[in-house]
């Protein structure tokens, strides 16, 4: 019968993928029943309404990124699907556990690549890799920065495979986004599903508040109340709306470089009253882009003279200098290594198994199963470049080939994941598409990390590619108690 | 106290500037449609044409003046910078650039507002759908001051949004007078006037109502121009727009301790000391348009003195 909610449910086959919403089979995730009983009670039809005013909502409230064409500004909102996520309060803390031990480990080794370089000297990473790295800054060399911490926030990419075990895909410790659809996302299903939302899920509105007390822990010694600014590359940005949003949890303000000056190593933001101190910077500019006078003098999105500043200890930066060198795709490989090294621990949340194409073996093992590989260049992001060697086309393939032998440093290669699907809103119908989960880690003294995180979804039948650049949405990520 | 980002209040005080500027083209463009012969008609538009300085760009591209042509130069031409969907065009991108400082409804409002403009289409400029649609860019203009009251947190923003709308309302009303006030005045400044041809100038500053309940007798020009000038209660006269930015900019620099704002403090003292001294049949005298020009650059240096000492430009 059309219409008629449980329909819907009845209908839905996983295709053999661990599903988020009803588990796998022998194992079925009682955890979601309330929320089944619930989704149960809504028609399809209904269902299709109301997310098309969620989607509505979120654009009218410029809950968007944009996009630039030849001659048009286009504002697209990240397609966003109203059948949440929902991770148990067990899950949750294994992962929540698992990426604390990540951040700590990376922040460890980042101060150990800027001063001692122990992991290097004991082989635990090779040396080429770290200090040959392009996102190794012999500026940060002898710099201690504020709490040891380089990393304040952090995006850990994690995926789940057929057993339901969780994997780390990618460490984000640059300036990872995506931490503003978490919390709209949620405003927009309250909003939409009240009725839905009346199981207990751990909130998520907090996020501004938590990130504006850790700015103030790394806050250069001596200031009790720091002027923290948020520093963007402007309205041009793809990801303006999250800065606003960020300033804005945060009750700070959003700055871009032509609002700040450096005087005698302090920096300042233009006032209408004049010149004003400020103390910590938030920044979603990328090292290279920060100072002109310390890198690309091209810059004119950076403040000339803030690397000197933050050398001199009177002004923090969130992320640090130099952070890059840490998640790195190469790298990556060796964090769990690394928490074995400093945390002498082993890695709660394992790495997908990684080929590193520089060394001979891992050249060698990718060239011979390149039709079952997942093939990526370790400096890019987004989703560009990579070869999903199942899907491709031997003439795609034989393309990759060349590029393995003629640059095998920048790649990495890795055994295509089965990943966990959730029932989507799509126009066939409810149907299962392929998931993972950014959660969003803080650091100032310490690691907080916001229950859920970003759940983004590949929205194109049988796409494995979630970035929003390649045809992913979102969808809200539920925490429950 | 908390400080404002120079470049803020540089935005915020546009962004108002922008949104007055496209609800006073509305309020033209609606009562010059509804002109009651076609040659008054085709005289108006070639006005607006003036009041905006625009005659030369727009003879350029389309040869002669045709009342359809401007009325689509004015509401949807994006490639002209002085039409009302580059006006609230440009005021969105600065509230967007304001997101983290207004309400959440001041954007959302403004950008809906652009989005609905951005999506008409020429049959939606059709002579007899224009009524209606004048009559909601002005409601959404309104709305959008409707908001901003209600909802605008009353710190140092708050005062740059109200000065800068203040000083575009008064630029606004200097240019309406100088344009149409001299085909009110062909018969003489104190010939009475038919209802119909000083309405369509007050109407268009939403005052026609106002001025009958003062005059109830009937219309001369020069009260006309008395009203639209000097009158304390209309609040689209100039002296009261520029009573409002002395007002609002005196106790910007009093509440937030601010040091700048002197220069345009002396040149609003300035309009104020010869809207007081100098009676309208004076101005009327010895040349209306002079006048207003000298106004007209006044309120450019306040502009300008504003934008050194608080913009940061």
């Amino acid at each position: 019968m059309r219409g008629n909610g449980s329909d819907w449910l009845a209908d839905y086959d996983a295709g053999g993928f661990f599903c988020e919403l009803f588990g796998r089979p022998g194992a079925p995730a009682d955890h979601t029943l309330p929320l089944q009983q619930r989704l149960k009670q809504i028609p399809i039809d209904e269902l299709r309404r109301r997310a098309r005013s969620a989607e509505n909502e979120l654009f009218n409230l410029g809950v968007t990124f944009t996009v630039y064409s030849d001659k048009d500004v286009i504002d697209r909102i990240l397609p966003f699907d109203v059948i949440p996520r929902v991770l148990s309060i067990d899950e949750w803390r294994h992962i929540e556990a698992g990426v604390i031990q990540r951040v700590t480990a990376l922040n460890m080794f980042l101060h150990d690549v800027y001063h001692e370089q122990r992991a290097l000297a004991d082989d635990v990473v090779p040396r080429d890799l770290v200090l040959g790295n392009a996102n190794y800054r012999p500026e940060m060399a002898g710099f201690d920065v504020p709490a040891g911490t380089y990393i304040h926030i952090c995006g850990v990419d994690i995926v789940r495979d057929d057993s339901g075990r969780f994997l780390v895909l990618e460490d984000n410790g640059r300036t990872p986004s995506g931490v503003s659809y978490v919390v709209e996302n949620r405003r927009i299903m309250q909003r939409a599903f009240p009725d839905l939302l009346d199981v207990f899920v751990r909130p998520v509105e907090d996020y501004g508040l938590r990130l504006r007390h850790a700015m103030s822990e790394i806050a250069p010694a001596g200031v009790s109340e720091p002027q923290v600014v948020l520093l963007s590359p402007g309205i041009y940005n793809s990801a303006y709306f999250e800065h606003v949003f960020l300033a804005r949890e945060m009750g700070v303000p959003l700055v871009e470089g032509r609002d700040l000056v450096v005087e005698a190593d302090r920096v300042f933001m233009k006032t209408t009253a004049g010149l004003a101190p400020v103390h910590v910077v938030y920044r979603r500019i990328n090292d290279d882009f920060l100072d002109p006078l310390a890198f690309r003098s091209d810059s004119l999105l950076g403040v000339p003279g803030l690397m000197r500043a933050y050398r001199k200890g009177n002004v923090s930066l969130a992320n640090a200098i130099g952070t890059g060198v840490a998640d790195d795709k190469a790298v990556y490989a060796y964090v769990p290594r690394l928490i074995r090294y400093y945390l002498g621990e082993d890695a709660i949340l394992p790495n997908v198994e990684t080929h590193l194409c520089g060394e001979a073996d891992g050249l060698a093992f990718t060239l011979d199963r390149l039709d079952q590989l997942v093939v990526k260049p370790v400096g890019e992001s987004g989703g560009y470049g990579i070869l999903v060697g199942p899907r491709a086309s031997s003439t795609e393939r034989e393309a990759m080939r060349g590029l393995l032998r003629a640059d095998p440093a920048n790649y990495i290669s890795q055994p295509m994941v089965r990943l966990s699907v959730c029932p989507t809103l799509v126009d066939a119908g409810i149907r299962p598409r392929h998931v993972d989960l950014r959660p969003f880690a803080v650091t100032g003294r310490s690691t907080w990390v916001l229950p859920g995180g970003l759940s983004r979804v590949a929205l194109r039948e049988g796409s494995l590619v979630v970035n929003s650049s390649q045809g992913g949405g979102s969808k809200d990520t539920w925490v429950l108690v | 106290m908390s400080s404002l980002l120079a470049r803020y209040a540089d935005c915020v005080f546009w962004m108002a500037r922008q949104v007055e500027r496209a609800e006073n083209l509305a309020r033209i463009l609606d009562v010059t449609h509804s002109a009651r012969s076609e040659r008054d008609r085709a005289q108006d538009w070639a006005a607006v044409l003036e009041i905006h300085s625009d005659s030369e760009r727009f003879l350029a591209a389309h040869g002669r003046v045709d009342g359809e042509a401007v009325v689509h130069f004015y509401t949807l031409d994006a490639g002209n910078p002085t039409s009302i969907l580059q006006d609230v065009s440009n005021a969105r991108e600065n509230a967007r650039t304001l997101r983290p400082f207004i309400s959440t409804e001041m954007w959302t409002q403004l950008n809906v507002f652009y989005n609905w403009l951005r999506g008409l289409k020429p049959a939606d400029l059709a002579a007899p759908e224009r009524p209606r649609l004048f009559a909601a860019i002005k409601q959404n203009c309104q709305t959008h001051a409707g908001i901003t009251d209600g909802t605008f947190f009353r710190d140092q923003g708050w005062y740059f949004c109200q000065i800068g709308r203040y000083l575009e309302r008064a630029d606004q009303a200097t240019r309406l007078l100088d344009v149409k006030f001299h085909r009110l005045s062909a018969a003489g400044d104190y010939q009475p006037l038919e209802a119909g041809q000083a309405g369509a100038l007050l109407r268009s500053a939403a005052g026609y109502h106002a001025f009958r309940r003062l005059h109830p007798r009937g219309m001369v020009p020069a009260e006309v121009a008395n009203f639209l000038l000097n009158d304390d209660a209309f609040p689209r006269s100039l002296a009261l727009c520029i009573d409002e930015v002395n007002r609002l900019l005196h106790e910007l620099r009093q509440r937030h301790r601010l040091r700048g704002g002197g220069g345009a403090l002396e040149k609003l003292d300035g309009i104020q000391a010869a809207l007081a001294t100098r009676p309208t049949a004076d101005i009327l005298r010895t040349g209306l348009h002079d006048f207003l020009d000298w106004v007209q650059l006044q309120l450019i240096a306040i502009t300008d003195s504003l934008t050194r000492d608080f913009f940061g430009r």
